[in-house]
């Protein structure tokens, strides 16, 4: 008598796949390398058709495979650029950082499924959601809209901001803050910026500049620290 | 329906659980980089607003473009190296599909060297390999893409280090607060036990990160098959009701 070697599976063991340890998947780091296979060119231009976001410097020609942004037409809204630098605990600019956008249309709605308030109109060309890697400077920049105003818990209406993903080399986990406006409409009353100890709001709060570009530096680490959230 | 309740429902936000156990911390000082790097004073706890529970849901072919689901066909020649197929389930954490949503992969080739310019280890580049895919999940939240096995490399976080064989996974899921990057590894690995980036998360849970060989998955005289499934911050069942002043 054979064995029915055609119905034979590997041994089960204790890995993805096995129910005692169902859960969320952990986070790993983006790595160095994240250049070829994550920030297409125009990922982080939400109003154009330029190649910012992407390194193409980073790798032969012939290996840049990604998209190139596909915009369809001029969003709604006041243009806008924002940039700041990003750097470590010892003051070192991160030249190898990705950053992420999100955030609402100039009407303040979300360009998805889950906010559904039809009273507040969608923009057929923005979607809100861009990527970008630091340049050699380390600096991170978007060319986007101003969002406007959206909903807070209750009754409250948060400040115009834009939520803000950190990825990186040494981050085992995304970092997520939040970019809010210096002379933003309600920054007073903002239900999440009240949550943030008073020193420390400034962290959250993008100043511009005589060349108009709205400008916040991340300090992942030490004195001026970013406030990072618990999602 | 009134108006007055239409508004109330729009505002009922079902908030994403936190973290879980599995999850590592920021620091972990075997992963030297994360000494400069981990923040050091803790996240704030914030409550879910309608930021952190939407997302660009189904927009990932305009930001993206289509699919890429077969890592071994970009070139004009066949890749190097063991060819393979990876399949599985993106889920929520009450084991529910998470239909329509993108994964973003890339890895090193056979030899262990990544296209990119700061990999300057003295592994062959291959150019029938880039090493970048995407898969986008079916409505059972099922995902497949073929590649070939990566190799292992050195780095410097100390001497004599070397990386497990890995694949890079980034998934947006259907909000900002379930975004997630991360890295398959491969069973039967040696590498995986003695590696500061696996090992920062804490067993058993690292077992989570370990994809399956599975011979249902493997394809008879032409590749090996692993199953991964991916699972997403959930939702608890019930939305909380918030409270309002006209209620």
């Amino acid at each position: 008598m054979t064995t029915d070697l055609e119905a034979l599976n590997a041994a089960p063991r204790l890995d993805n796949q096995d129910p005692t340890l169902f859960g969320q998947t952990p986070s790993q780091t983006v790595g160095p390398f994240f250049h070829y296979g994550l920030p297409w060119k125009g990922g982080a231009d939400l109003v154009g058709r330029s190649d910012l976001g992407a390194r193409p410097d980073l790798m032969p020609p012939e290996h840049f495979l990604l998209a190139t942004s596909g915009v369809s037409g001029a969003p709604q809204g006041e243009v806008i650029e924002i940039a700041g630098g990003i750097y470590d605990g010892q003051g070192t600019p991160l030249n190898d950082v990705m950053v992420e956008i999100w955030h609402a249309n100039a009407a303040g709605r979300y360009a998805s499924d889950e906010d559904g308030r039809e009273e507040v109109p969608l923009d057929p060309h923005f979607v809100g959601f861009g990527r970008g890697a630091t340049d050699a400077n380390g600096i991170w920049r978007f060319r986007t809209i101003r969002p406007g105003r959206v909903p807070g818990p209750g009754n409250t209406l948060q400040a115009p901001h834009i939520a803000l993903s950190v990825l990186g080399r040494g981050l085992l986990k995304r970092l997520a803050t939040r970019l809010y406006f210096a002379d933003g409409e309600g920054n007073g009353d903002d239900p999440i910026l009240a949550l943030v100890p008073p020193e420390r709001r400034d962290t959250l709060i993008a100043r511009r500049r005589p060349d108009g570009v709205w400008w916040l530096d991340i300090v992942l680490q030490g004195e001026n620290e970013t406030v990072f959230f618990d999602l | 329906m009134s108006q007055v309740t239409s508004r109330l429902i729009s505002r009922v936000i079902l908030p994403y659980r936190r973290e879980d156990a599995g999850a590592p911390p920021s620091l972990h000082a075997d992963y030297r980089s994360t000494m400069l790097r981990a923040p050091r004073l803790a996240p704030l706890a914030i409550p879910a607003t309608l930021t952190e529970v939407t997302g660009p849901d189904h927009a990932w072919a305009r930001l993206m473009g289509p699919a890429m689901a077969d890592l071994t066909v970009q070139h004009r020649g066949e890749p190097q190296g063991q060819r393979i197929v990876v399949a599985g389930l993106v889920l929520d954490e009450q084991a529910r599909p998470v239909p329509d949503t993108v994964i973003e992969i890339w890895q090193a080739n056979a030899a262990g060297r990544y296209i990119h310019s700061r990999d300057d280890w003295p592994a062959p580049l291959d150019p029938n390999f880039t090493g970048v895919g995407r898969v986008i999940t079916d409505a059972e939240g099922r995902y497949r893409f073929v590649s070939i096995r990566p190799g292992a490399y050195p780095w410097g976080n100390h001497k004599n280090a070397w990386r497990p064989a890995h694949i890079h996974l980034s998934l947006l899921g259907p909000a900002f607060a379930t975004r997630l990057v991360t890295q398959m590894y491969f069973p039967d690995d040696p590498l995986i036990e003695i590696d500061p980036i696996a090992n920062a998360v804490p067993m058993p849970y690292r077992q989570r990160l370990v994809a399956r060989f599975d011979i249902g998955t493997t394809v008879p005289n032409w590749a090996l098959g692993y199953r991964f499934d991916i699972v997403l911050k959930g939702r608890d069942q019930t939305p909380f009701e918030e409270e309002h002043d006209d209620h």
